[in-house]
């Protein structure tokens, strides 16, 4: 008891000769604090360390070069490319589905939303084989596409469509509970004032929502960039053409020329941190409860 | 627009009338951007799946290799969410309840996961685990190996799972009122009863949530896994990776057949979650 009470004085729990019942002993606390950092430590921690450190292994000039090498430069704009198509349709998609979802009443809203968040659940390999079933040449589009000299699988439209699917669900996920909260109060009463539709989405429910819906754009752009599951599939990787940034550090990878796979990778580890850092200031100025944004 | 649906005396049953115009504009783009996107192609899956023949679709998926593969990923995806239950609900706890230098930096850094790509964070593992690397070369002596190996499989998918068991436990942690604990400590409980008798059970339900998200996640993941795994047929060969493999024989039956496997596992998952969120409101009035 005297060791406890010892404890408790000196974490300053309460007042002098008394354990506050409601919290851990002193050592319980600091325990569980050592395991919580050893373990995030060894696995997220030291992998975002050795990114960089494989990259700079053989110096600055080195991995400088991997990253501006011609085919590096190509991935780089490619990746660039696929998210700002991406992006950009799954945000008005993401506007357009919140808006019916959260204004109005209709039968079966519980089931589209399930519709909607299906592709977090199905594997981004599946998001890549579904469209290779779609538009291969064993299809039913197929032979149809092929005469008309359409190329889709392991072409750039197949990229971005894969890219498309595993984001899908991104900002309509941010922003169907964030409307649905804020009622249909303020919009009644534009309309009723006399305001046309688009004026009362302009003014009165856009600045409702702007750091939602930045939110869920910086996550699907992240998500975007970084997809390698779904694009390896449907990419056919020809070298400068189909290949984006994360199917180049697995060709650099595979190549032994690990200098330069981590290299590019470390561009990619870089966005990561870029995007975790706007996350938490967003989650500051937004005042979001927790930073979770999951699957369902 | 609805309003002049009214007067038409056309108003849709399903739906109840608003003054909000943009309701047919808005869902209906919607519901065109879900078919062409998602509904469109995964019904080419089915089609495909459907088109194969039962019989040809049971000698695919009963091939030693793919219920090996199958095998694979579900008992490692298993393994990785339970570590990643024991790990995460502790590390939703202190992040909640104790104040420490770094906390902030930390409680950011558990979402890295979601933010890092897949590939990088699967040669990075690889890396730091390889027989050469960080880690690997101090366990090298003990004789154990986990780049590739299974174990390889799980250290990629505790990392890929973590957030999801992190973020789903902690707001619930945060919503845990006081007074159930002094209530606990009051009825004579010690805090080691407090915790295990009272706190935990309530959070049974996000526990759980955590859980099969985790493990959905991990099922179906690809780009961490496959190079820390080795890719050893009938050792560390993981489903999605055969699927790829076939594709690129361009073997679209065997690919298809995996495949819609697949998905129906991932359907038991959604639905598991489902009815956890369901039995969750009515005993504990939270989602999960």
């Amino acid at each position: 008891m005297a060791a406890e009470r010892e404890a408790a004085r000196r974490s300053g729990a309460r007042a002098a000769d008394f354990r506050d019942p409601t919290t851990e002993s002193a050592l319980a606390k600091w325990v569980l604090i050592a395991i919580t950092v050893a373990f995030l430590g060894l696995f997220l921690f030291l992998p975002l360390i050795s990114v960089f450190s494989e990259a700079l292994r053989r110096g600055v000039d080195v991995a400088y070069e991997a990253i501006t090498e011609p085919d590096a430069v190509e991935a780089i704009k490619l990746t660039l490319l696929v998210a700002s198509i991406a992006v950009p349709l799954n945000l008005v998609f993401g506007v357009c589905a919140a808006w019916a979802i959260a204004k109005y009443e209709f039968k079966g809203k519980a089931f589209l939303i399930t519709l909607i968040d299906l592709p977090f659940s199905v594997s981004p390999v599946i998001a890549g084989l579904v469209y290779v079933l779609l538009f291969g040449s064993e299809s039913l589009l197929g032979p149809w596409l092929a005469r008309h000299g359409i190329q889709i699988l392991f072409a750039v439209p197949g990229v971005v469509l894969a890219t498309i699917f595993v984001t899908f669900p991104f900002v309509a996920r941010e922003l169907i509970p964030l409307m649905e909260d804020q009622g249909t109060g303020d919009e009644e009463a534009a309309i009723s004032l006399g305001a046309s539709g688009w004026q009362t989405f302009l003014h009165v429910t856009l600045p409702n929502i702007k750091w939602g819906l930045l939110y869920g754009v910086l996550l699907c752009n992240a998500r975007a960039m970084g997809e390698f599951g779904a694009v390896s599939v449907v990419s056919g990787r020809l070298r400068g053409e189909t290949v984006t940034m994360p199917l180049q550090v697995e060709i650099l990878y595979n190549e032994y020329n690990f200098v330069a796979a981590f290299a590019v990778a470390s561009l990619l580890a870089l966005l990561a941190l870029v995007t975790l850092a706007l996350k938490a200031l967003l989650e500051r100025v937004y005042g979001r409860d927790t930073a979770a944004v999951i699957g369902h | 627009m609805s309003t002049a649906a009214e007067s038409a005396g056309a108003r849709p049953r399903w739906k109840q009338p608003s003054i909000i115009p943009g309701f047919g504009l808005t869902f209906g783009f919607s519901i065109f951007y879900l078919s062409a996107i998602i509904l469109i192609p995964l019904g080419a899956l089915g089609w495909h799946t459907a088109s194969l023949g039962w019989p040809e679709f049971w000698r695919i998926v009963t091939d030693p290799r793919v219920i090996a593969s199958l095998r694979v990923s579900f008992v490692t995806s298993l393994i990785a969410a339970c570590v990643n239950v024991v790990f995460g609900v502790i590390v939703a706890w202190v992040l909640v309840r104790y104040r420490f230098p770094g906390r902030r930096i930390i409680d950011a850094a558990v979402d890295l996961p979601f933010a890092l790509p897949t590939a990088v964070a699967g040669i990075a593992l690889t890396a730091i685990y390889a027989p050469n690397g960080m880690i690997g070369s101090l366990l090298q002596p003990f004789g154990i190996k986990i780049a590739y190996t299974p174990l390889g499989i799980v250290v990629a998918l505790i990392f890929i799972g973590l957030p999801f068991v992190v973020r789903t436990v902690q707001p619930v942690i945060e919503e845990i009122s006081h007074e159930v604990e002094e209530a606990a400590a009051t009825l004579g409980a010690s805090r080691a009863q407090t915790i295990f008798q009272v706190i935990l059970p309530g959070l049974a339900p996000a526990i759980l949530t955590g859980f099969a998200l985790a493990f959905g996640r991990a099922v179906g993941e690809y780009g961490s896994v496959i190079f820390i795994a080795g890719n050893i047929p009938f050792v560390s060969e993981i489903a999605p990776l055969l699927i790829v493999m076939r594709l690129e024989e361009y073997n679209y039956p065997a690919a298809t057949a995996i495949g819609s496997i697949m998905l129906v596992m991932a359907f038991f998952v959604l639905l598991a979650i489902n009815l956890v969120q369901a039995w969750s409101r009515r005993r504990y009035g939270y989602g999960g």
